[in-house]
């Protein structure tokens, strides 16, 4: 039964990849994967024991590319993965799976899931990973397959923009406290959280860490506007200013993986729009073009994990829409156009985004594949917005009760 | 009347009696009077006067702490009452354009107000509180709540105020105050809130 539930799982998981097609084979209990993107690659999952007398030309004449094997060796659960045209097994996994009734076991699945995809395509899976998002003030925390949804905000103040370090061990956030915004970087395990380069008085949001977890960016208004801040936050030292906006806004920062670069939004040239800057404030200039006095406001960028692209949204027709930005063409595209679509979230594969839209009729999480152009909901709740995506989550944080 | 002239003539009399007296005795040409009646008389009338006159007094006092009483009490709704007017007058909002943070100029008469209260409570001290539409970008309206919030300080540091007696706050579009997602909420969500952080108790009224 609870390899029924760990085979459902990891097959929603190579789906949820958009990287295969799954289907299911006569008799109910296997299924077939293809990759329509690469040329007739295809994988087949199948569920039985026999994986030594798998029939490679049956699988090979349904088109298949690949069958994958999940079975049960005592307290091992056991990933074999065939290699149909080579009629012989690519890869074995042995995982230790906790229970199902066990909070890690979820994980644990998907963290199976995403080295089967690996040793299929080179590329790691997306499955173990987590959104954070707001609802109501606070911050939650959801399985990127929708289930396990879960509170992480440890206050009653109302909470904004959730952003996680890179190796998805703490997450940081901004909090209203008295009229004034705090910063504080949380564990995801335990819970315990500290304040962070707040003076108390400023207004501190939209904070994002460095890829190097030693830094984080954040915006911080005064009564000169909203300028990009860095500080350590190790030592919770070293308050550094990176712009100086007098008359303009800069605000949203977010780090280029190689930490060489801050991409953000600035209202220097009237309209909000995309900018970028090295690391330490210098060679300040604008990242996403716009056409002055017609293209609208653009703001919320995130730049993905390979460092190829920022997205971001941009004010199309009095509605907000997802933009890509290409770095090195530095040429933008329009990823969506049914509804208002705003504050992307890069999953760490760069192809899939997680975005708010009222496509449905109400505001909520969407996941919108690249290359196939497949949108899913994340969620079926009203109000969910500003979401982050996590890196790949390793083994559970050490999470004892 | 009569009786009040009634009244000279014997008085009159009586002293020519007596003149008369010393030297020959002149005719009783008038019959006398009864002395004692007319001291009774007298004292009946001097009675009747000064009963007359503490009447009165007792009623002028009664009607001048009357007035008193009253006057006291209109001062005191009055004072209050130019308090919470005061107090309405410094509370009322002012309004942005869509994505703007300039003042409106019909917004300055409401600031130019806010102006003359600051200058007549000198112990007061504000909070201005910077609010948005929920048609902008959720973390963008944050930088605009605080630019809204600065017009606002900067106007009235412009008219004289020391900077020291306003704060700011910026809530982006995390406090609607209409709930509607049409021009008619969003209209009234683009503002500014002021409120009294100290020095709020009997506010004066600007001269």
């Amino acid at each position: 039964m609870g390899l029924d539930s760990v085979r459902a799982i990891v097959a929603r998981d190579l789906d949820y990849s958009d990287r295969f097609e799954v289907i299911s084979l006569p008799g109910g209990d296997s299924i077939r994967l293809a990759t329509p993107s690469s040329g007739g690659t295809k994988t087949a999952h199948s569920d039985r024991t026999l994986s030594a007398a798998l029939n490679y030309p049956l699988y090979q004449a349904l088109g298949a590319d690949f069958a994958l094997d999940i079975t049960a060796a005592g307290d091992t659960t056991v990933g074999t993965l065939h290699d149909i045209a080579a009629a012989g097994v690519r890869r074995t996994v042995r995982a230790v799976v906790p229970r199902s009734t066990d909070p890690e076991f979820r994980q644990a699945v998907h963290r199976l899931a995403d080295q089967m995809v690996q040793a299929a395509l080179g590329t790691a899976g997306i499955a173990a990973t987590r959104v954070l998002f707001v609802k109501d003030g606070k911050v939650y925390q959801i399985d990127q397959d929708g289930a396990d949804q879960k509170l992480v905000s440890s206050s009653d103040r109302q909470a904004m923009s959730p952003a996680w370090e890179s190796d998805g061990r703490r997450f940081a956030y901004m909090e209203f406290q008295a009229g004034h915004g705090w910063l504080y970087v949380q564990e995801m395990a335990t819970g315990k959280r500290n304040a962070v380069a707040t003076t108390g008085t400023a207004l501190d949001f939209t904070p994002a860490f460095s890829p190097d977890g030693q830094t984080l960016a954040f915006s911080r208004a005064t009564e000169e506007g909203t300028d990009i801040y860095t500080i350590n936050v190790k030592n919770n030292c070293c308050l550094r200013r990176l712009t100086v906006g007098h008359f303009s806004d800069n605000l949203s920062p977010t780090f280029s993986p190689d930490g060489q670069r801050i991409a953000f939004v600035s209202t220097r040239p009237g309209l909000p729009q995309i900018y970028v800057m090295a690391a330490d404030g210098t060679d300040q200039q604008l990242f996403a073009p716009f056409d002055y006095g017609v293209t609208g406001a653009s703001n919320a960028p995130e730049w993905s994990p390979d460092g190829q692209s920022v997205a971001f949204h941009r004010d199309v027709a009095g509605t907000l829409q997802v933009f890509v930005l290409d770095v090195r063409t530095r040429t933008v595209r329009q990823l969506t156009s049914v509804g208002r679509n705003e504050d992307p979230t890069w999953a760490p594969d760069s192809r899939h985004l997680a975005f708010v839209s009222d496509r449905s009729g109400y505001r909520q999480l969407w996941i919108i594949d690249l290359e196939t152009g497949r949108i899913r909901p994340l969620l079926q709740q009203s109000g969910a917005r500003l979401p982050a995506w996590s890196p790949r989550l390793s083994e559970a944080p050490s999470s004892t009760p | 009347m009569k009786s009040v002239s009634l009244l000279l003539v014997i008085g009159l009399g009586v002293a020519i009696g007596a003149g008369a007296c010393a030297s020959n005795p002149p005719p009783q040409t008038a019959p006398q009077p009864n002395a004692d009646s007319a001291a009774a008389a007298e004292r009946a009338r001097q009675d009747s006067i000064a009963a007359a006159q503490a009447e009165a007094d007792r009623r002028a006092r009664e009607e001048a702490e009357r007035v008193a009483r009253q006057r006291e009490a209109d001062s005191i709704a009055a004072l209050s009452h130019t308090a919470e007017e005061v107090r309405a007058t410094l509370a009322t909002m002012i309004h942005f354009d869509y994505d703007k943070a300039t003042i409106r100029s019909e917004d300055a008469a409401i600031l130019d107000q806010k102006v003359a209260i600051l200058q007549a409570n000198a112990n007061l001290r504000i909070r201005v509180g910077g609010h948005c539409d929920e048609r902008g970008s959720d973390e963008y309206n944050l930088a605009l709540g605080n630019r809204r919030a600065q017009a606002a300080k900067q106007y009235l540091v412009s008219h004289g105020i020391d900077a020291g007696r306003i704060e700011t706050q910026s809530w982006g579009e995390e406090k609607p105050l209409a709930q509607g997602h049409d021009e008619a909420a969003w209209s009234q969500n683009r503002r500014d809130e002021f409120e009294v952080i100290s020095g709020g108790d009997n506010l004066r009224r600007p001269s």
